[in-house]
């Protein structure tokens, strides 16, 4: 078996694993299955793009790649605006939507149904406003380096992985140790209750889309960049990210990240041993196995 | 000085089927007074309305001055109303520091770590073991946990719904005897209790409901016989209550 099935899994678990943690807190703290965070993905690469293309207009030096990566300095800034922007989407489509029928207190399947409907509209007007030709960050090629043990990678690929292992910790740490976090973990538990302790609910549900939408973006950038763009990449990673958000176990920001890790890992090695084919029944066959063998994952709790 | 003045509440689930139907009280600043009542009499929710977490239909809550009524319990709690749900009170998945740790950010950020030094000082079983979990707590001691909790930010008045739910003989002897120390340190408490003997014997004050209204608003030493506890209950003095 080649050891590069280790590399490519990392990589793609990255992804995976970013866009699960926002997932598995919007799951987790304003209880329902959020159907529109794939289309964040691909809102916050294609916003992202956009705000690239703006800079590059302003000042071309921006966009020349600085070694050994296959970018300029005007993604990283891009990126920051991409972030603030597909917060922006998400909390307009919070205030418009999710935010109304939640005043009115609709059923969770309501809502996940509203969440469908608007994944759908969000998807179709990325096509509509982009068309669906895929778009790149970059036209530079990059040239993968040996790592060792017949494993490869670009820059590119490991600056990604490096990103996500930053921001995995940073979150973490976020959720452990500071009073948002802690706020965040008990109107997870208890809304009501988290009322009855002065904890601003509300306030905890904007900090909770902030956070998501901003791991969306930055986890459909790092799609973007390895692969392409396209109005469909959220949509096709809905499945893994709901996977990995089980399997982590609702909630726990490291079961996301360990759940897209596996995830990712398993796909690439069913590319090698079964064939690429059946890369995406991977995550059905992951999901329905942790759905009937261990429910609350592997660092959730049980109930939740 | 009245800490806890209610005019008039009508509150429930349905605006056309109100569950709390037209109650007025108030409650003195430092006073103890239980609320009684049958099942489904609307204690709990009643309370539960005061505290933010039942829609009011009609009627008015004042908090010392302060109109707090239909204010949502997060900005009752910084208007210093301390309410304990009858059960899941605590966060159970989070440790007993970090329980006292949430509460405290209503307080200045020079003051928390000191409040949370006083609680654990009048709570000595919590102080013992602050790092555990607080879904590994006894019973008694989770109602001390939710106490120690509300009583953090030194509220104006404290309510608690029912704070012997569920509990043994001795546990209940236990909060009470927390209680009263509240009680006597000055708070003013709001008690929901079934168990009336406990009840009486911590406060000075009992106000009873029945379907929704109030039946009788008087010191406890009148209900001591139980007969007309008795009586309330099984609706016989309904009809001529006050006010």
């Amino acid at each position: 078996m080649n050891p590069q099935a280790i590399i490519d899994g990392l990589i793609s678990g990255s992804t995976i694993g970013l866009g699960a943690i926002g997932l598995t807190l919007t799951y987790s703290i304003l209880r329902f299955a959020n159907f529109t965070h794939g289309d964040f993905l691909a809102w916050g690469a294609y916003l992202t793009l956009t705000v690239a293309g703006v800079l590059g207009g302003l000042a071309a030096g921006l966009g020349a790649p600085v070694y050994p990566f296959s970018f300029g300095w005007g993604l990283p800034l891009a990126m920051f605006g991409g972030v603030l922007l597909t917060v922006a989407l998400t909390l307009g489509l919070d205030r418009i939507l999710f935010g109304k029928l939640r005043a009115r207190g609709a059923d969770a399947i309501i809502i996940v149904m509203a969440s469908f409907g608007a994944s759908m509209a969000l998807r179709s007007l990325l096509e509509f406003i982009f068309t669906a030709k895929p778009a790149y960050f970059t036209k530079a090629l990059q040239i993968a380096k040996p790592l060792g043990f017949g494993m490869r990678a670009t820059p590119d690929q490991l600056l990604v992985i490096g990103l996500t292992a930053v921001l995995v910790v940073m979150l973490h740490l976020l959720v452990t140790r500071s009073a948002t976090g802690r706020a965040m973990r008990a109107v997870s538990e208890n809304p009501s209750l988290a009322g009855v302790y002065g904890v601003d609910v509300d306030k905890v549900i904007r900090v909770t889309w902030i956070i998501g939408a901003g791991m969306a973006c930055i986890a459909g950038v790092m799609a973007g960049l390895l692969v392409q763009i396209r109005p469909y990449m959220g949509f096709d990673l809905l499945l893994p990210l709901f996977s990995a958000a089980i399997l982590g176990g609702i909630g726990s920001i490291p079961g996301a990240m360990l759940g897209g890790l596996m995830i990712g890992l398993a796909e690439a090695f069913a590319v090698q041993i079964v064939g690429a084919e059946w890369r995406a029944a991977i995550s059905f066959v992951i999901l329905v196995l942790v759905l009937m063998l261990r429910p609350q994952g592997l660092f959730g709790q049980k109930g939740v | 000085m009245t800490a806890l003045a209610v005019a008039d509440l009508q509150a429930g689930y349905d605006p056309d089927l109100p569950i709390v139907k037209g109650v007025s009280f108030g409650i003195s600043k430092g006073e103890a007074v239980c609320i009684l009542g049958p099942n489904g009499a609307g204690k709990s929710t009643m309370i539960k309305a005061i505290a933010g977490l039942v829609p009011c239909f009609g009627g008015t809550v004042r908090l010392g001055q302060t109109d707090v009524t239909g204010l949502p319990s997060h900005v009752l709690v910084r208007n210093g109303m301390g309410f304990v749900p009858q059960t899941e009170n605590i966060f159970t998945r989070l440790t007993i520091i970090e329980n006292l740790q949430i509460a405290s950010q209503l307080l200045p950020k020079s003051e928390r770590a000191d409040r949370i030094e006083a609680m654990l000082e009048m709570f000595p079983d919590l102080a013992a073991r602050p790092n555990e979990l607080a879904g590994a707590l006894s019973g008694g001691q989770r109602q001390m946990l939710a106490a120690a909790r509300a009583l953090l930010t030194e509220p104006q008045v404290l309510m608690l719904d029912e704070p012997s739910a569920g509990l043994s003989p001795k546990l209940v002897g236990q909060v009470f005897d927390t209680l009263r120390r509240i009680s006597e340190a000055g708070v003013t408490l709001v008690l929901v209790e079934q168990n009336v003997r406990a009840a009486l014997a911590l406060t000075k004050r009992a106000l009873v409901l029945v379907d929704g209204k109030l039946a009788h608003d008087g010191p406890t030493e009148t209900l001591h016989d139980g007969k007309l506890l008795g009586e309330l209950f099984l609706g016989h003095r309904a009809a001529e209550a006050a006010p």
